[in-house]
């Protein structure tokens, strides 16, 4: 019983992770159409930063809280200076272009950066700093449940709540809705949709460095290469829950993460990434408007 | 020129992108030594950099708006270039193929065993991407996950030799065609998807089979692949190394020129045209009687049947297969030759895999930049010259007017 | 009594709770012009698209008259692709040419569905490939010629003008050889003198004996062209008659105009 709740919060823990970076490829696709492939990416400097950031603070010997704030702060504002950057070079130039072409486009950002990190700094795993250290009266269940689970778990509630009450009651979060639903209508009603987006991709950017930081110091270790994978995994869930959907980006992460985890535990772990890619290949053939998506028809 | 306006404002992007840039760029860390190095260079690097890179990307942007509204004004004379207009000459286009094939007949006389093996390499991708050249430029289908059926084809060599001693010329046809089986199987499911859910499931795809093959061990050999492999024999005759590698590099160039042969054959006949016409609008091709599932099976599967081959020969030649020479890195390198070439262009196809394939291989110090320059490649085509170097040629159709004439009147 | 060549009955559609379609009897016979009218959203298009394969009908039959069988064969079920080999080639309201292709490509893509050659035929090019293709580019030839259209003959389809890119999308669906030719609002955007010269070129066709189901919002073409109309309103029949009688239907006069202001 033990081992099944054991594995139960991992999945929990991976599925939130993957939420916060879902909900960035959900969020974009809902505005412009795009999977934006360079999202990984933009999770994975969100950790570096967050990395960086944290190793330089931690020498000058601040308390640990003040590193865990400040480090995230540093990974949110960088992400999402990137995330808006990739945006007006790669994807604003072809908004009017074939539906393919800004696809290919992110894929080479997404080529570009995991190399201009790699060179930037190192092809090695980087042990990264645990930023949260045990809580006591985690101590009983600490062999079944870590601090660091209980961490993310409850951060990505409380942003994920944050962001339901900004989409749903804010002025910006009604124009992204509209934006979503009919660019064109809400360009005539006077929403600046240019900002949308960027505001789109800065939201969504500030979600994975969260995401980013927090699944580096769970696992304790980050690459230039951590941002493919993840950002698959995550686009898997984003498709899972119904590509364009808030709350199906979420459902979806956390039925992927608890798969997973099951799937591990239980089965085999040679073919943890197998699972995730296979069943992003049967969701996109068998239903791909995903559990909360609605079937998009084609106007003729 | 330029003006004020334009430097002040590439002045504060350039200010931006050092802010951008700083952590990645400047600092480098190592948590434990506790050390930091700050790489205050790389700092002005970035902002000259940037501030020349803002300059021209603006230039280009209007070059480009300016060029789309003369497009629209007149018939796209703009666009013909110099070589464009030689390569609507039929007579002009079979020198330059002639001149091409000459110096890569004389390349192995005047160059070094290693460049003829250098150039091999290359010619394998000018095969790889002709054969995607099919499936994303031709038949609009973007294939990321390309990479798998080369190594079908790698691995179907390596396995049948390695169980069963069969020989190269022999697993050459076999190779090709399972991968084409894969393609069809693959493809029934996944050509109902509409275009960007295509691109992932391929790529998911191409994952599955990588990583298959990196773990199950008691049929691949797992990550440690396949060795010795035999290069292709000639009659039985014993080659010394050099005569080998020369051998697979004729050899390759004979695959070169079917490969076009066959691939301008396809693109000029009914299911070349067919292909074109679901690439630019999938209902309309329907409603003028196309079948879309067939079309595109065709194509996924052709294309298929060429990484099958192309991975066959990958094989032969290296004598060496693991799942690592089979990433998605690798079909993001196919789909850049195929992008920077022109989609849908033969020769483009050639040039692209020349210069993406060769410069590296020349310019050492750049090779550690040649992803980050496939991946600026990628972006920069896209924005600035969708069509690639080589725009794909329009084509022009000789009719006898006479038996028009005739026709009517009977 | 000869059989009609485009036989639907109780043709209905509904999309979530909508009713696009309601029960829908049309019937078109051989050598007419028959022109589908009624406000906007009144289902016309629908209508078209369920006919051509592109929507399954939630009910109904649509049945088209196959001259070589001598019998009505069944459209329900078939994509679209096997629509236009059975003859119908529809026009689409939203101009969908083939840009990135020449003119005459456009419509040698319309003789796809009467030509043969695949894999084989393409790599072999044998006599018998290569006689189709010359079929292929003689025939696209003569439509376009008919259509009038040969000077852009090789010019890529989006730098066309628009009136010519409309006339082209007849062209395309004339290649096909249709036994009913379906066009969904040609005239749409023209101006006076291109709509001109379209009623003249729809003449044209329709004189050596096409039959035609056409949408159209411009009355006076309709007025001018068809022999039979029919009118919808909220996916349902509201009139149908010669254009004399549809002029002083009160049903059509007060779906056009409305009684009431309401939406």
């Amino acid at each position: 019983m033990d081992y099944f709740i054991e594995l139960l919060f991992s999945g929990l823990t991976r599925g939130s992770i993957y939420a916060l970076i879902a909900l960035g490829y959900t969020m974009v696709y809902g505005i412009i159409g795009l999977i934006n492939f360079a999202h990984g990416e933009i999770y994975m400097i969100g950790a570096f930063t967050a990395f960086i950031v944290a190793t330089i603070l931690s020498i000058l010997g601040f308390p640990a809280l003040a590193i865990i704030v400040l480090a995230g702060l540093a990974a949110v504002v960088w992400s999402a200076s990137y995330g808006y950057t990739i945006e007006k070079i790669a994807y604003k130039p072809l908004r009017h272009a074939p539906r393919l072409s800004p696809l290919i486009s992110a894929i080479g950002m997404s080529m570009f950066l995991q190399n201009y990190v790699l060179l930037a700094q190192t092809s090695d795993f980087l042990p990264f700093p645990q930023l949260i250290s045990d809580f006591n009266f985690m101590e009983p269940v600490a062999h079944i449940v870590g601090s660091t689970d209980l961490v993310i778990l409850v951060t990505t509630t409380v942003v994920m709540i944050c962001l339901t009450i900004l989409i749903k009651y804010t002025k910006i979060g009604k124009a992204m809705r509209a934006t979503s639903q009919d660019r064109m209508m809400a360009m005539l009603v006077g929403i600046n949709v240019n900002r949308i987006i960027s505001v789109t991709f800065i939201i969504g950017s500030s979600l994975a460095a969260i995401g980013g930081m927090l699944i580096a110091s769970h696992i304790g270790q980050i690459n230039f290469y951590i941002g493919f994978i993840a950002g698959i995994k995550a686009f898997t869930a984003a498709v899972l829950g119904g590509i364009g959907s808030i709350p199906g980006a979420v459902l979806g992460s956390v039925v992927l993460g608890l798969t997973e985890s099951f799937a591990t535990g239980y089965v085999s772990s040679d073919y943890e990434d197998v699972f995730a890619f296979s069943l992003l290949v049967l969701i996109l053939i068998f239903k791909p408007s995903g559990i909360l998506g609605k079937a998009d028809t084609q106007k003729v | 020129m330029i003006t004020f306006q334009e430097l002040k404002r590439s002045f504060f992007i350039s200010l931006w992108f050092v802010f951008l840039t700083f952590p990645i760029m400047v600092i480098r860390v190592d948590s434990i030594e506790k050390t930091v190095q700050w790489r205050w260079m790389n700092m002005l690097y970035v902002a000259v950099g940037a501030f020349i890179l803002s300059l021209i990307f603006r230039y280009m942007m209007r070059r480009k708006e300016g060029q789309s509204a003369d497009d629209d004004e007149e018939t796209s004379t703009s666009d013909q270039h110099l070589i464009h207009r030689w390569l609507t000459v039929p007579r002009y286009r079979n020198i330059i193929y002639g001149v091409m094939l000459t110096l890569a007949l004389v390349l192995p006389l005047v160059f070094s065993t290693y460049q003829t093996s250098i150039m091999t390499t290359a010619l394998l991708y000018v095969v790889l991407g002709l054969g995607l050249n099919i499936v994303v430029g031709l038949a609009g289908l973007l294939d990321l996950g390309y990479v798998a059926f080369y190594a079908v084809g790698a691995y179907t060599y390596a396995l049948l030799y390695h169980f069963f001693g069969m020989s190269f010329w022999i697993v050459l046809p076999l190779g090709g065609m399972l991968a084409a089986v894969f393609g069809i199987l693959l493809g029934i499911p996944v050509l109902r998807l509409r275009g960007d859910y295509l691109a992932i499931v391929t790529l998911g795809f191409g994952e599955i089979i990588r990583l298959i093959l990196e773990n199950w061990g008691e049929f691949s050999q797992g990550p440690s692949g396949v060795s010795n492999i035999p290069r292709p024999s000639f009659f039985g005759i014993d080659m010394s190394l050099d005569t080998a590698l020369i051998y697979i590099y004729y050899l390759m160039i004979a695959f070169v020129i079917f490969t076009i042969f066959i691939v301008n054959r396809l693109q000029n006949s009914r299911l070349g045209r067919a292909w074109v016409a679901l690439r630019e609008d999938e209902i309309a091709c329907q409603a003028m009687g196309i079948d879309k599932m067939k079309t595109k099976l065709a194509a996924f599967s052709l294309g298929a049947f060429w990484a099958g081959i192309a991975g066959v020969i990958f094989a032969a030649k290296t004598t060496f297969i693991s799942p690592r020479s089979f990433t998605f890195i690798e079909s993001a390198i196919i789909l850049s030759i195929v992008v920077l070439g022109g989609m849908g262009s033969i020769i483009g196809v050639i040039i692209g895999a020349m210069v993406l394939i060769l410069l590296p291989e020349y310019l050492r110090f750049l090779s550690e930049y040649r992803m980050l320059a496939f991946g600026a490649i990628l972006v920069c085509m896209m924005v600035f010259r969708p069509q690639g170097i080589i725009a794909s040629v329009r084509r022009t159709y000789t009719y006898n007017k006479k038996e028009t004439a005739d026709g009517e009147g009977a | 009594m000869a059989q009609p060549i485009l036989h639907v009955t109780g043709l209905t559609m509904d999309f979530g709770g909508i009713r696009a379609l309601n029960n829908i009897d049309l019937d078109v016979n051989e050598g007419e012009i028959v022109a589908l009218i009624g406000p906007n959203g009144a289902g016309k298009t629908t209508f078209f698209n369920c006919v051509t394969g592109i929507y399954q009908p939630t009910k109904g039959e649509i049945n088209v008259y196959n001259k070589h069988k001598g019998r009505q064969i069944s459209l329900l079920g078939m994509k679209p692709n096997q629509v236009t080999q059975q003859g119908l080639a529809r026009t689409f309201q939203n101009i969908r040419l083939f840009s990135q292709m020449t003119v005459l490509e456009n419509v040698m893509i319309g003789r796809h569905c009467r030509t043969k050659s695949f894999i084989i035929g393409a790599l072999l090019r044998d006599k018998r490939t290569l006689r189709e293709e010359e079929e292929i580019i003689q025939k696209s030839h003569q439509i376009l010629e008919k259509i009038g259209l040969t000077r852009y003959e090789n010019e890529f389809a989006k730098n066309l003008p628009y009136g010519a890119q409309r006339r082209l999308e007849i062209a395309r669906a004339l290649a096909t050889e249709p036994v009913l030719l379906l066009l969904d609002e040609p005239a749409a955007g023209m101006n006076p003198q291109e709509t001109i010269e379209l009623v003249s070129l729809i003449q044209e066709i329709a004189a050596e004996g096409q039959s035609i189901l056409l949408i159209e919002h411009d009355m006076k073409l309709v007025m001018s062209l068809s022999e039979r109309i029919f009118v919808m309103d909220y996916g349902k029949r509201i009139a149908e008659g010669t254009p004399e009688e549809i002029r002083h239907d009160p049903a059509v006069i007060k779906a056009y105009l409305g009684e009431e202001v309401d939406a």
